[in-house]
């Protein structure tokens, strides 16, 4: 029973445990913030690369694309595990806005926009047709006119350099995108064939992924009109399809289905005129297929993780030194319950006891005051903003909306955890150091 | 008297402490031994070796060299286990600086050694004798109305009572007690010996170390400790 009682009166009635108290605290305060920010942040920013991607995507990094893509879709269509499927034209072209000098390097997607819709989140990130996804390519001033949706930065910079900041209406303007198609072997079509390589579309909507280089580059063209941009020759060419599983198929399964419907169409066309083109061909889940996007923010994440090691390190560092401090006021008792016949283990107990209650604390005085301020940090963010101008993040560069503050409980558990094996850690040298003093040696008068 | 009266008995007891580079021989040769009821002063100057001996005799220390047997089983033998419940539950220490928890009160610091020698279940079992006993102590000692005080509250005499009471708690065999009137004023000091006496009276056995022969005198037996040897044994 002495184990709890004088534990308990060490953390209430000694001063110097307060230190020990509040290191734990801050430290547990600064993780739990970090982490859940940063977190939320990553999984936000996969959450928008897993809308923009679909969950799996049939595709190449070739310009040209592959061919036979129609048999390809229907067999995915009679997947029963196959929610939805969007193919997809990619290829680079220049962006003219009519009135304006020069051009932008822009990136051009063709899409069907209700399979699009269906397979990839691309209706949420529309401005105006978020409820009606067929329409996204009618611009709302004639529906006849060819439309184009852009990307949100990629409008806001060209409105910026027209001398107007970001849109107020649906505005009547003229694109011209010129494209340079290519042919089934990758070389440019020829001029005088039946290539197109310039149209004009008509500004039809905004699209918000979330995702910087996509708002900042990213046109997206109707499927067909893409397609006659992109590639030139008698047969139909895609750059990637996209893919939605059911919900009940999991990614590495569905993929791995795909994989292999992949291999058998490979098989079956294997003596086509473009076979060839299918050889570059690859399968991925939306993680792999957005790699390079996430790869250095899951980085960013991990030298964060180690960071956070770092200050674990710390916070044993600082309980071993209070420990000390505290153990060495306390060698009396030491000599005195050793007196009264408490064993070495007895004294390490009480000690880790001590730790155990530092450690927890600490770290749910940390937590508790953690999950206040990440309760309130968009509020005080707002206010530093109003106040001072300071933002966290500058928002015109980054695409962030409120600061992510969600507290999972996995984290907590860890955290808590974490600090309280910190604690027991910082405390177990000094409580063994102290433990094995000879009782005699602390209770001789000439050592008070 | 035969060897088997004796409870306690040291024999060739031999210890040394190193102080810098120089080995300091504080027990050379002591042997002693206490008898059922006893009421023993071991008497010395300063340095002498007499608070050592007693950290021996109470397996606070062991001795380089010599055997300590009590009740004819030789402490040296002892597991640490056995040694911890040794100072538990058969010797009471008292110390000249009295030696209580600060952080507990006078009726905790009481009953401490009840508690250390039990597990949380099975303190919660016998916690109410405890603190009747315990209870029972500071009234027999005088310090009934100081239960809930805390040691820094008393005076010196008060928390030597109080240390006194600590030791009988679990209701050793010997009673140690190391210069326990050393720290007080001599009012304090003859109510601490007037408890001892009577406590010895009562057939508890105590072994008692001061520097001060008249102290030694209200003892039944006087060992004079010189140089770390056994010089003179007066008995009254």
């Amino acid at each position: 029973m002495y184990k709890i009682i004088l534990p308990t009166r060490y953390l209430v009635k000694r001063r110097i445990t307060y230190f020990a108290v509040i290191a734990v605290c801050l430290c547990v305060f600064i993780v739990l913030v970090v982490m859940t920010v940063m977190a939320g942040l990553v999984d936000e920013f996969k959450q928008k690369n897993h809308q923009f991607a679909g969950d799996c995507v049939v595709g190449t990094k070739s310009l040209v694309g592959f061919a036979y893509y129609e048999d390809l879709l229907e067999m995915l269509e009679r997947a029963d595990f196959i929610e939805g499927v969007s193919p997809v034209i990619k290829g680079y072209a220049l962006l003219r806005q009519r009135g304006l000098e020069g051009n932008a390097r822009v990136e051009i997607m063709g899409i069907d926009p209700i399979r699009h819709g269906r397979t990839t989140g691309f209706g949420e990130t529309l401005d105006d047709h978020r409820d009606d996804v067929s329409r996204v390519f009618e611009p709302a001033y004639d529906p006849n006119l060819p439309g184009c949706v852009l990307g949100a930065d990629l409008k806001l910079d060209l409105d910026t350099r027209r001398g107007y900041t970001y849109r107020t209406g649906p505005d009547q303007i003229a694109y011209s995108i010129i494209c340079l198609p290519l042919t089934a072997k990758g070389a440019l079509a020829q001029a005088g064939t039946d290539m197109v390589e310039t149209k004009t579309f008509y500004y039809s909507d905004n699209s918000r992924t979330g995702l910087p280089r996509v708002d900042g580059s990213l046109v997206y063209l109707p499927f067909e009109q893409a397609q006659q941009l992109c590639t030139a020759g008698s047969v139909k060419r895609v750059n990637a399809i996209h893919i939605k599983f059911k919900p009940q198929v999991g990614l590495e399964e569905g993929c791995a289905k795909v994989a292999s419907l992949w291999e058998s169409f490979k098989q079956k066309q294997s003596g086509g005129e473009q076979a060839y083109l299918l050889e570059t061909v690859t399968v991925q889940s939306w993680k792999g297929y957005r790699r390079e996007s996430i790869a250095p923010m899951e980085q960013e994440q991990t030298v964060m993780s180690v960071m956070f090691g770092f200050v674990a390190i710390t916070t044993v560092f600082i309980v071993m030194v209070v420990f000390y401090m505290i153990i060495s006021h306390k060698s009396k008792d030491i000599g005195i319950l050793k007196s009264v016949g408490v064993s070495n283990f007895g004294i390490i107990e009480l000690f880790s006891g001590f730790a155990f209650l530092v450690g927890l604390t600490g770290s749910s005085l940390g937590l508790l005051s953690g999950w206040v301020f990440l309760v309130e940090i968009n509020r005080i963010e707002k206010w530093l903003f109003e106040r001072f101008g300071f933002q966290l993040w500058d928002r015109t560069i980054y695409a962030i909306g409120d600061i992510p503050n969600r507290v999972e409980l996995k984290v907590v558990v860890a955290i808590l955890l974490s600090a309280i094996v910190a604690c027991l850690v910082g405390a177990l040298v000094p409580s063994w150091q102290a433990a094995r003093q000879r009782p005699a040696a602390i209770l001789q008068v000439n050592q008070l | 008297m035969s060897k088997d009266d004796f409870i306690l008995a040291a024999e060739e007891l031999h210890k040394s402490y190193r102080m810098g580079s120089t080995q300091v021989k504080v027990l050379k040769g002591v042997d002693l031994a206490i008898k059922k009821g006893e009421f023993v002063a071991i008497v010395g100057a300063s340095g002498s070796g007499k608070s050592t001996l007693l950290h021996i005799l109470g397996a606070l220390d062991r001795p380089n060299k010599g055997v300590v047997t009590f009740e004819k089983r030789d402490l040296s033998r002892f597991s640490s286990g056995e040694l911890n419940k040794f100072r538990n539950k058969t010797i009471g220490f008292v110390f000249q600086f009295y030696h209580l928890l600060d952080e507990l009160s006078v009726l905790e610091n009481v009953y401490l050694p009840a508690m250390t020698g039990r597990s949380v279940i099975g303190w919660f079992a016998c916690r109410k004798w405890a603190k009747n006993r315990a209870r029972e102590l500071l009234a027999q000692l005088g310090l009934a109305e100081r239960a809930r005080h805390k040691p820094y509250q008393l005076s010196g005499g008060e928390r030597q009572r109080v240390a006194i009471g600590r030791a009988l708690m679990n209701e050793p065999t010997l009673l140690l007690a190391d210069e326990p009137t050393g720290n007080l004023d001599s009012a304090a000091g003859n109510g601490i010996l007037e408890v001892l006496e009577r406590l010895n009276r009562a057939g508890q056995t105590v072994v008692m170390v001061t520097h001060d022969e008249r102290i030694a005198q209200r003892a039944g037996r006087i060992v004079t400790l010189v140089d770390g040897r056994i010089e003179h044994r007066h008995t009254k």
